[in-house]
């Protein structure tokens, strides 16, 4: 065994100084997860003040809501997505390109950029809150529409599936669109300007450039946005919670899937609870992978993929 | 090697700050004696001279400053409170502390329940003293194997002699199922029927309580009384809410019988259901209010509105009633209900393990069984109090009850009979669950977005999440 003693080795205080870290990151964050894991095995509640358990159930927690209505609330987090995404980034994109465009000349640009990505900073709970007010069947909305006689009589948005869905969506979507115009921004003003300098000089209109170049080059950070998209929706729940009064009404139509996790832990029943998220913790799990597999792409663009393809052609 | 030395030291100052924070927060929840006795020497050398073998603070939990008020306006030992209202300092120097969480989304008892969790290992100064509980859950927390809330007698109060004055039910809802009184209130809570003036005098041609309480003393008289009232553009009641107490409050079973896991629905709440979804095809309610306690639900209570009534016990009447109203006082009047019934009270409970056991008792005593600082209350804040000859004075005393709010009229005139005429109904520990739960359930059927089953369904769902323990839930 030889031992290099004329090279000294500092690399063992850099383990030690970001030791700190992973200690609280175990005590704080590890334990808890292996406990959720764990409690999700096992019959684990409270009724009134007397505890439950714990007591060992097998799988039970898992098939007892593979049977209930899990899927459901699955579906409703995903139509509640849709609705908020949808518009979300076809508005960002349409605002990302003419922001960027230097032919556009937009004035007072920051300005713009600070108003749309503001609704972000307001609590969610708080932007709920208040549409609660606005759109409640006495509140100034119904005001509004029966005043200037749209509406004969007030318009009970929020007992309607689709009302109610649709002011979800929409609060999502006011709350995230500044926020993905801003990073799909920075993606077209990576791209370079050469070559949209070349396709102007070929004679390419704009909605060519924004279909033929801008599109096909942002494709990788538009995915990204996708994916993360998703696990912010599957995790939505602030937002329906507090529109709904946690009841997912009208007829559990607008229950996302940590809304049923809340209702479970209103009685603190752990396991269930805790089967639920490991549920949602493997499908985050899956997305997850896929964004790791988005962000280490080595070849964003395709480039390396079709020279490899041109050269077996060749 | 000196190198090695300085950082070492470093690391470990690096290592105590960040783990600083969890250190003092463990110690304080855990038992910081040094703290808290020399906290404690330097208060009773300030204030008071008396000191006793008892702590020096009582911790007092509950959901809003109803209790606090009332304790310090009649319990004789209170010198002050301070100007945040958390903490009052009695004569003694003894402090209480109190802790109030809202009621909403069961944050109430959430709290409540860590803190009684960790009663036994909380340090003397720490433990909660005096919880107060809802008529909706006091029967979770009087359990008798539960045993958090002490038995009146342990404490050394005879519910017979000391509180033979109370009205009886509370004693009874404050009692577990062995009959022993681990609870005692300073409200009764009868409810009536509370009419606009206005709306009856156009409407009847009279708003006299008398002739307006003929036309509304039973269930069908009040059909024909809501026809009337429809033709002239009026709502009954506000929402379908509004009614479920009524009905609730006279269930001839419990929601779940002890030992059981069933949950079995009345005839009664099905009377409710299918009354409101009648009522409220047909008019008398008003469609745009869905339930209570939401914003709609106060404006119902505004000038601009159109309904004619509610039905509220004495605290709704000043709690929920008049900071609504936007229009000249007396424009309210008081009657008797269609069904007499009882909603709310809030219960006093000494909490087993209280180191403070003889100013707990003095201080239920004082505000829960003296018949002179209960008619203060009724006095200073409309309550109805639990005092049966107390409140037959005060329903003749016309003159220092009228309220002029109600237009000057004597309301206890009227609680004082609902009052001796209730019967509590069965309580259970999952009372509050299902209360809440039916009502959301069919709130829905109500409006038309689902049909009868599947509101049934809906409600065996959402109950089965709540209290996972139960099995089934049967219909009648």
């Amino acid at each position: 065994m030889k031992r290099k003693h004329k090279s000294v080795s500092y690399s063992k205080w850099g383990y030690i100084f970001i030791l700190p870290f992973f200690v609280s990151f175990f005590i704080f964050s590890f334990i808890p997860l292996a406990d959720t894991i764990r409690y999700s095995f096992f019959e684990y509640y409270r009724s009134g003040i007397k505890e439950i358990g714990p007591n060992f159930v097998g799988m039970e927690n898992y098939s007892s809501l593979m049977a209930s209505d899990m899927l459901k609330y699955a579906g409703n987090t995903f139509i509640l997505w849709i609705i908020g995404f949808i518009p979300q980034i076809v508005i960002a994109l349409l605002l990302a390109a003419w922001f960027v465009d230097i032919r556009l000349k937009i004035h007072a640009q920051q300005f713009f950029k600070v108003v749309i990505y503001l609704p972000n900073l307001i609590m969610a709970s708080a932007f709920a809150m208040l549409f609660f007010t606005l759109f409640s069947t006495n509140g100034p909305i119904n005001g509004i529409l029966m005043s200037i006689g749209i509406a004969k009589e007030p318009i009970d948005f929020m007992g309607s599936v689709f009302g109610t869905r649709s002011l979800v969506g929409f609060m999502n979507f006011l709350m995230w669109f500044g926020n993905t115009t801003i990073m799909l921004m920075a993606a077209i003003m990576g791209i370079s300007t050469d070559i949209f300098e070349a396709s102007e000089i070929d004679g390419c209109n704009s909605i060519q450039r924004f279909f033929k170049i801008t599109l096909p080059l942002i494709r990788p950070i538009l995915a990204y946005t996708l994916i993360n998209s998703i696990i912010g929706g599957l995790q939505m729940f602030d937002v329906p919670q507090i529109l709904t009064n946690g009841q997912g009404s009208p007829d559990r139509t607008s229950m996302t899937l940590i809304m049923f996790l809340n209702s479970h832990l209103k009685s603190k029943n752990y396991g269930m609870a805790g089967a639920l998220s490991v549920y949602l913790f493997i499908v985050s799990a899956i997305l997850c992978f896929f964004v790791y597999r988005m962000t280490n792409n080595n070849d964003p663009d395709g480039s390396k993929a079709a020279a490899r393809k041109a050269k077996r052609r060749g | 090697m000196k190198k090695k030395y300085i950082s070492m030291v470093l690391m470990a100052a690096l290592a105590a700050g960040t783990l600083a924070g969890c250190g003092d927060k463990s110690s304080g929840t855990g038992g910081d004696k040094n703290s808290s006795t020399q906290k404690d020497s330097s208060e009773s050398s300030k204030g008071g001279d008396n000191a006793t073998a008892e702590g020096k603070v009582i911790n007092v939990y509950s959901w809003n400053d109803e209790f606090m008020k009332r304790v310090t306006a009649v319990y004789p030992e209170v010198k002050e409170t301070s100007s945040d209202k958390t903490v009052t300092t009695l004569k003694d120097g003894t402090e209480i502390h109190w802790i109030i969480n809202p009621n909403q989304d069961g944050v109430y008892q959430q709290k409540l329940d860590e803190a009684l969790l960790n009663q036994a290992s909380a340090a003397a100064d720490d433990k909660v003293d005096i919880f107060l509980s809802e008529t909706d859950y006091v029967n979770k927390y009087t359990d008798a194997e539960a045993d958090v809330a002490m038995p009146l007698t342990d404490l050394g109060i005879n519910p017979d002699t000391d509180l033979s004055d109370q009205y009886d039910f509370t004693k009874v809802t404050a009692s577990d199922v062995n009959g022993v009184q681990r609870g005692s209130t300073w409200q009764c809570c009868p409810g009536l029927l509370v009419y606009r003036r206005d709306i009856a005098k156009e409407v009847f041609g009279t708003d006299d309580p008398v002739k307006v309480g003929e036309k509304v003393k039973d269930w069908d008289t009040m059909k024909t009384t809501a026809e009337e009232l429809k033709a002239k553009g009026y709502y009954t009641f506000s929402s379908y809410a509004d009614t479920f107490r009524l009905y609730g409050n006279s269930i001839s079973a419990p929601w779940v019988s002890p030992g059981e896991t069933v949950i079995k629905v009345d005839q009664k709440i099905m009377d409710w259901i299918n009354t409101s979804k009648e009522w409220l095809d047909a008019g008398y309610l008003n469609k745009t209010v869905k339930g209570q306690w939401n914003d709609d639900w106060n404006k119902a209570m505004g000038s601009k509105s159109k309904v004619f009534a509610f039905l509220f016990p004495a605290w709704g009447i000043d709690f929920t009633l008049k900071p609504n109203w936007d229009g000249k006082d007396g424009a309210w009047a008081v009657t008797n209900p269609p069904q007499e019934y009882n909603w709310g009270g809030s219960y006093v409970h000494a909490c087993t393990g209280t180191d403070n056991p003889t100013i707990v008792k003095d201080i239920i005593l004082s505000v829960t069984g003296n018949k002179d600082n209960l008619l203060k209350i009724s006095k200073d804040y409309l309550d109805f109090t639990n005092t049966k000859s107390g409140m037959q004075e005060a329903a003749k005393d016309n003159k220092s009850y009228a309220s002029e709010f109600l237009g000057g009229q004597n309301s206890f005139e009227y609680f004082t009979p609902v009052a001796e005429n209730i019967e509590i109904a069965p309580l259970s520990a999952y009372d509050q669950g299902c209360v809440e739960l039916i009502q959301n359930a069919f709130s829905d059927y109500f409006q038309g977005q689902v049909d009868f089953d599947k509101a049934k369904s809906n409600f065996e769902t959402a109950i089965k999440e709540r209290y996972p323990e139960t099995t089934e839930v049967q219909w009648p």
